[in-house]
């Protein structure tokens, strides 16, 4: 009962040779959705399955591994994954942006920026961004490959109709290497400008839609927009109630049912580097912890 | 300028040559020859089954045909075989210099998208990129169909059956088409709406120099709307020539019998 249960990182030797192969064609044609034979993987679709592909793909004894859901390294989601590639793989993992090789990221780009030799994983729903304009697979395909995007413009137009300005606030459209347009999955907006000219390898998986696509180092990437209404990050309008970052992007936190709220930085990681580097946010526990920590030694 | 148009006036914008178009056996349209020159109204006339929407749609390059060829005058002047196009150019063609009016207006319009978008749609595709702008095109083309500017942002779904279409025609006149297909574009509307579209197309044609292909099998509408009239039965041209001529003279024993079930008014 010694030999091990799983092939290292759980996918056997061919499928991740198929996959690689994928993923070379990607990175070739940044922007472009190379389908591949995604197998079925023991989570749910919808949960990573595609990320985790790619993931397992890519990894090696050498790698170290942080997986995040939605900028957090302690969701169900982003411990679970990561527990399965220390156990199936053997790699060491981490929750510093920093340290890690490899970042599975399910909705966030992390707040540090990523430096060459990275590699960004995105586990996406849709990777089509006409599916909802066109739900003909044939036809988008065919849009595609001859760079009809006047519709995804439709979708913008309405925006501004309804709304008064661009209202898509994720998944927003961005056109790679001035050919593609692509579905970044669901970050939110904030974050394309991070993926503009990035020096980490962008990697994006697709498993129930059977799809892979790259943003290779270095390049271009353009969120859509029109020149009148030009595309611009959102974020709440305040600083982390933790460690009072102002640029960072936020999550609201609903505290009470009198309509009491708090805004935190989604990127726990970040908002801790940024805490345990003595910054402090209006409710930031730390003032309490080192009056605790006097009243324990006086 | 004038001898200029003039020039361009006398070649033909779209000439069919003995064109074919069998399906296994059935041979849907046999031998079909005819140009149409720029601002000239033609119509296709003919029961169901006759040929005519196979026809319109080799001619309007949907539909391959199995003999015979189509070949069109593009904006640079030069006649090209649309066999030759790509799949690009003939699409580019397609919502750039040519329109296509279907008789069901959710298959030429996007219906849960507001009408300023399905007017703006082709102005996008070709690279326009200034909301404001885009928005005042929509809503002057809205105007000139007599829709309400106060439902631009209306989804098609939410207009009557003869809005739908006049929408529909804003739609593919907004990129100014030198050619325009219809296919029963009166279909399936009450006759009071039906007068008022026609109307509007007489008007619209002859104000933009209009080409028009369109197929019908109301003859009130052919003889509203065309110069000239081509009478098809069995996949073949039986008859053809001057609108009045021949509606008011026709030869061809059926052409006699289409002209004679019109009731009186």
């Amino acid at each position: 009962m010694n030999a091990p249960a799983y092939n290292f990182a759980y996918l056997d030797e061919q499928t991740k040779r198929m996959i690689r192969r994928a993923i070379l064609k990607a990175i070739a044609i940044p922007g472009y959705q190379v389908p591949f034979a995604s197998r079925e993987m023991p989570m749910p679709y919808g949960w990573g399955t595609g990320g985790v592909q790619v993931t397992a793909a890519i990894l090696g004894p050498a790698d170290v591994l942080k997986v995040i859901d939605q900028g957090s390294d302690d969701t169900t989601n982003a411990i679970s994954i990561r527990k399965f590639f220390a156990k199936t793989a053997g790699v060491a993992t981490t929750t510093a942006t920093d340290e890690a090789t490899v970042i599975q990221t399910r909705h966030r780009i992390p707040e540090t920026a990523l430096r060459a030799h990275q590699v960004l994983v995105y586990q996406v729903p849709i990777p089509e961004p006409l599916r909802f304009l066109e739900p003909r697979e044939t036809e988008t395909r065919r849009m595609h490959a001859l760079a009809e995007y006047g519709l995804m413009h439709v979708k913008l137009y309405e925006d501004i109709a309804r709304f008064g300005h661009i209202a898509t606030a994720y998944a927003y459209p961005v056109k790679v290497n001035a050919r593609y347009v692509m579905d970044p999955s669901p970050t939110p907006k904030f974050d394309n400008p991070k993926m503009d000219n990035c020096p980490a390898l962008q990697l994006f998986g697709a498993g129930r839609e059977k799809r892979i696509y790259a943003i290779p180092p270095y390049t271009q990437v353009v969120s859509l927009d029109f020149e009148d209404h030009p595309f611009e990050p959102y974020r709440f309008n305040a600083p982390c109630a933790l460690c009072g970052a102002e640029n960072s992007y936020l999550d609201e936190i609903v505290t009470d049912d009198k309509g009491g709220r708090m805004f935190v930085c989604s990127d726990t990681d970040y908002c801790e580097g940024r805490q345990a580097a003595g910054h402090h946010g209006s409710l930031s526990a730390a003032p309490y912890k080192e009056k605790a920590q006097e009243a324990a030694n006086g | 300028m004038a001898d200029q148009n003039l020039l361009e006036n006398d070649e033909p914008l779209l000439v069919a040559r003995s064109l074919s178009k069998s399906f296994g056996r059935i041979n849907a349209c046999r031998d079909v020859s005819f140009s149409l020159y720029p601002g000239e109204v033609l119509a296709i006339v003919g029961e169901s089954g006759s040929g005519k929407s196979t026809l319109l749609q080799m001619l309007s390059g949907q539909l391959a045909p199995s003999a015979g060829q189509v070949s069109y005058r593009m904006r640079d002047g030069v006649t090209r075989d649309l066999a030759s196009l790509g799949e690009a150019e003939r699409r580019f063609l397609f919502r750039t210099d040519w329109g296509f009016v279907h008789q069901d207006p959710a298959q030429g319009l996007r219906m849960a998208v507001s009408a300023g978008a399905n007017v703006g749609e082709r102005l996008m595709a070709v690279g326009w990129n200034h909301y404001g702008r885009i928005r005042d095109t929509a809503s002057d083309w809205l105007t000139r169909v007599e829709i309400d500017t106060a439902r631009i942002d209306d989804a098609p779904r939410t207009y009557s059956g003869g809005m739908r279409q006049r929408l529909q025609i804003a739609r593919n006149l907004v990129t100014e088409p030198r050619l325009v297909f219809m296919d029963e574009p009166t279909g399936g509307l009450d006759v009071s709406v039906q007068a008022r579209l026609l109307d509007l197309l007489r008007s619209l044609v002859a104000e933009l120099n209009l080409a028009v292909v369109i197929v019908t099998h109301d003859l009130a509408v052919a003889r509203l709307l065309s110069h000239r009239v081509m009478v098809m039965k069995g996949g073949r041209v039986i008859e053809t020539g001057l609108t009045d001529q021949v509606l008011d003279d026709p030869r061809e024993p059926y052409t006699q019998l289409l002209v004679s079930s019109i009731l009186p008014p």
